[in-house]
């Protein structure tokens, strides 16, 4: 396989003019260090953005009460409603596309000093948001457990007084030694043990104001807090061959007949569609993910003609030496191999020190964010993590580079061939 | 000296395209060699000598008429077929050397066996047979830059007998050589002619052509004079 003379002669024919050479493996590096470092990148932004979306449930919608917006019934338009826990019973049993229905409540406390500082323990106090829930909350936009456990279906159903809280909540309440754990706390007037602590999964403000939160049973706070059945918002997610918005439809629908609202009015039950989101954000990186392919394999593409053209050039310049070759005895096949090994060996070194060159920027860019999110975790605005190429992408571009190669020879080796021996050796 | 003809040539035409005139350069040329003769051919440029060596060659094809070598009809050959008898049966040995600049003596000798596929440490130690053979061992690692006219054309007819060729095509071989080393270079034709290999020079010198057994004058595309010399 390894013919010396062959390698001579390539080696020969690169060093004659080193800096043509570089500068035309200079084109094929570019393209396919861009590509890769573009590659990267893309899939950087892309796992930042779903980073950021934690373990949300894709498939998931969210609706509340508004104001009604068109008169009905002869009810006047502007009316106040809210959901309740019939609704919930009701939308169990009429629409079997949901898989988790988790309706939530906000505890909005009245009067003075509304919502600041409403929780306290001993000497500490601080200002939380306060959530009523279920468990298949934490399943739908799940937080981490990291100590104890979440809400559980008995919780709900003797309306225990538990409490789950968020990490910042510990870290104001409680010293950082202390085991939050089994302790209690007083939310507005009344205790609750702590059963569990949470970490955000999610990255910037959201993680922070997630952090911030109690969780308490629903039924325990609608109970205790006197909101009677209300429910302030469900969170659904939709069976897994049902798409969300079949899902979003109906309930929309049932809530509207239930609560005498018109069915054209649009405004009057507030939703969003977290597939629809998510099917948008997949859309995009497949955009980006396409730009950055036409974008590198255009450089790459440039790249190659390049070297198509030196290699003409080279062609050109050896005619006479080629015309010896063939007067002593080279088949054409012989010449065109030559050719064509040694635009391959210029693509595909230049390219290979691209590819090198481009995983290792990335790698050096992944580690560096890598270190900062280990000293800052949930710094906020990590908007770019973890870039990387896959292995098989850069074969795929390596193989690419190869193929390309072989064509940029293809021309000038028929070139080198097609002269006749005897014009050849004529040539000056 | 036997009578085996090695090369027939026999009504040979061959014309070139000029723009819209056509030049017919070979007008029914008819020329037998036999099998170790050493043979000059001379004429005024245009006359049609190096057409008729690159024909005889396999580098150029020829109109009508009938070319054997070595037995073989050559018309029309596909390139990977002419570079074959190219290989087998000829040896060239042009007025410009033609070595390979960035291959030293030894592997511009060895050349033609590598495309005979012959493994590198064999074609290698061959080649230094022959360079031997020219009084060159002691040259075989110098590139030809670094060798004089008389050395460089050594080593070109050496690499010209590697394959050991039926035939020696010479184009003007002392062209580029002063007289002493011209006459030196004949020398080793006459060395390589003693072994029975035939040996056609173009020249149009006539001292050189002096050297030979028999003189062939080309004019306007036919044989002119054909003559043994007498010594």
């Amino acid at each position: 396989m390894f013919d010396r003379d062959k390698w001579q002669e390539i080696i020969m024919a690169l060093k004659q003019n080193k800096l043509r050479t570089t500068l035309t493996a200079f084109g094929v590096f570019w393209g396919i260090f861009m590509l890769v470092v573009m590659l990267g990148s893309g899939k950087g932004l892309e796992n930042g953005a779903y980073d950021g979306m934690g373990g949300f449930a894709t498939n998931s919608v969210f609706v509340w009460a508004q104001n009604t917006t068109i008169p009905y019934k002869g009810f006047k338009k502007g009316r106040r409603y809210s959901f309740s826990n019939s609704d919930t019973k009701a939308l169990r049993e009429q629409v079997p596309e949901i898989k988790m229905l988790a309706p939530r409540l906000e505890a909005r406390f009245r009067g003075n000093g509304a919502n600041t500082n409403n929780v306290i323990r001993g000497l500490k106090t601080g200002a939380f948001n306060i959530f009523g829930d279920y468990p298949d909350f934490n399943k739908i936009d799940p937080m981490t457990i990291i100590q104890g456990r979440y809400i559980n279906e008995d919780d709900i159903k003797y309306k225990r007084k538990v409490a789950v809280i968020g990490f910042r909540v510990k870290d104001v309440l409680f010293t950082p030694k202390e085991n939050p754990i089994g302790q209690y706390i007083r939310i507005k007037g009344v205790y609750f043990q702590v059963i569990g602590l949470t970490r955000s999964q999610h990255n910037g403000g959201w993680a922070e104001w997630q952090e911030q939160t109690i969780d308490l049973p629903l039924t325990t706070l609608q109970q205790t807090y006197n909101y009677g059945e209300d429910v302030g918002w469900y969170a659904i997610t939709s069976q897994p061959n049902f798409s969300a918005t079949i899902v979003e439809e109906k309930v929309k629908n049932i809530l509207k007949k239930r609560h005498s609202i018109s069915l054209d009015d649009k405004e009057a039950i507030g939703s969003e569609n977290v597939e629809k989101q998510f099917k948008k954000m997949n859309g995009l990186f497949a955009g980006i993910s396409a730009l950055v392919w036409i974008v590198g394999i255009g450089t790459l593409l440039a790249g190659v003609i390049g070297v198509s053209n030196i290699m003409l050039v080279i062609v050109k310049e050896r005619t006479k030496e080629i015309g010896i070759q063939r007067a002593i005895g080279a088949a054409p096949s012989v010449i065109i191999s030559q050719i064509i090994t040694e635009s391959i060996f210029l693509t595909a070194s230049a390219g290979y020190v691209g590819l090198v060159c481009g995983v290792g920027l990335i790698e050096l860019i992944s580690n560096m964010l890598a270190k900062q999110a280990a000293a800052a975790p949930n710094s906020g605005g990590a908007m770019f993590t973890r870039p990387e190429v896959d292995f098989s992408v850069a074969m795929t571009a390596l193989i690419i580079l190869i193929v390309c190669g072989a064509l940029a020879g293809l021309v000038p080796a028929k070139r080198a061939v097609s002269i006749k021996p005897i014009d050849a050796l004529r040539y000056e | 000296m036997n009578n085996v003809p090695i090369i027939t040539i026999s009504e040979v035409n061959k014309s070139y395209e000029v723009g819209n005139n056509k030049l017919h350069v070979l007008k029914g040329l008819n020329l037998t060699i036999n099998e170790g003769e050493m043979i000059s051919i001379m004429g005024a440029s245009g006359s049609g000598k190096s057409t008729l060596l690159n024909i005889l060659g396999i580098l150029d094809n020829y109109d009508s008429g009938a070319y054997h070598l070595n037995n073989t009809f050559i018309q029309n050959l596909s390139e990977k077929k002419a570079a074959y008898y190219r290989n087998q049966y000829i040896g060239f040995v042009f007025q410009s050397f033609n070595l390979i600049s960035f291959k030293n003596a030894m592997e511009n000798v060895a050349l033609p066996l590598y495309y005979q596929k012959v493994s590198r440490r064999k074609r290698n130690a061959i080649a230094m047979e022959y360079l031997d053979k020219m009084g060159l061992k002691d040259w075989a690692t110098h590139m030809p830059n670094e060798l004089s006219g008389g050395q460089k054309q050594r080593i070109a007819i050496a690499r010209a007998m590697i394959s050991k060729p039926k035939v020696i095509l010479a184009d003007e071989p002392t062209g580029a050589l002063d007289s002493k080393t011209s006459l030196e270079v004949m020398d080793i034709f006459d060395e390589i002619n003693a072994q029975g290999i035939t040996i056609i020079i173009v020249t149009h010198e006539r001292d050189i052509a002096e050297r030979t057994k028999r003189i062939i004058h080309l004019k306007d595309g036919v044989i002119e004079q054909d003559y043994y010399k007498l010594n």
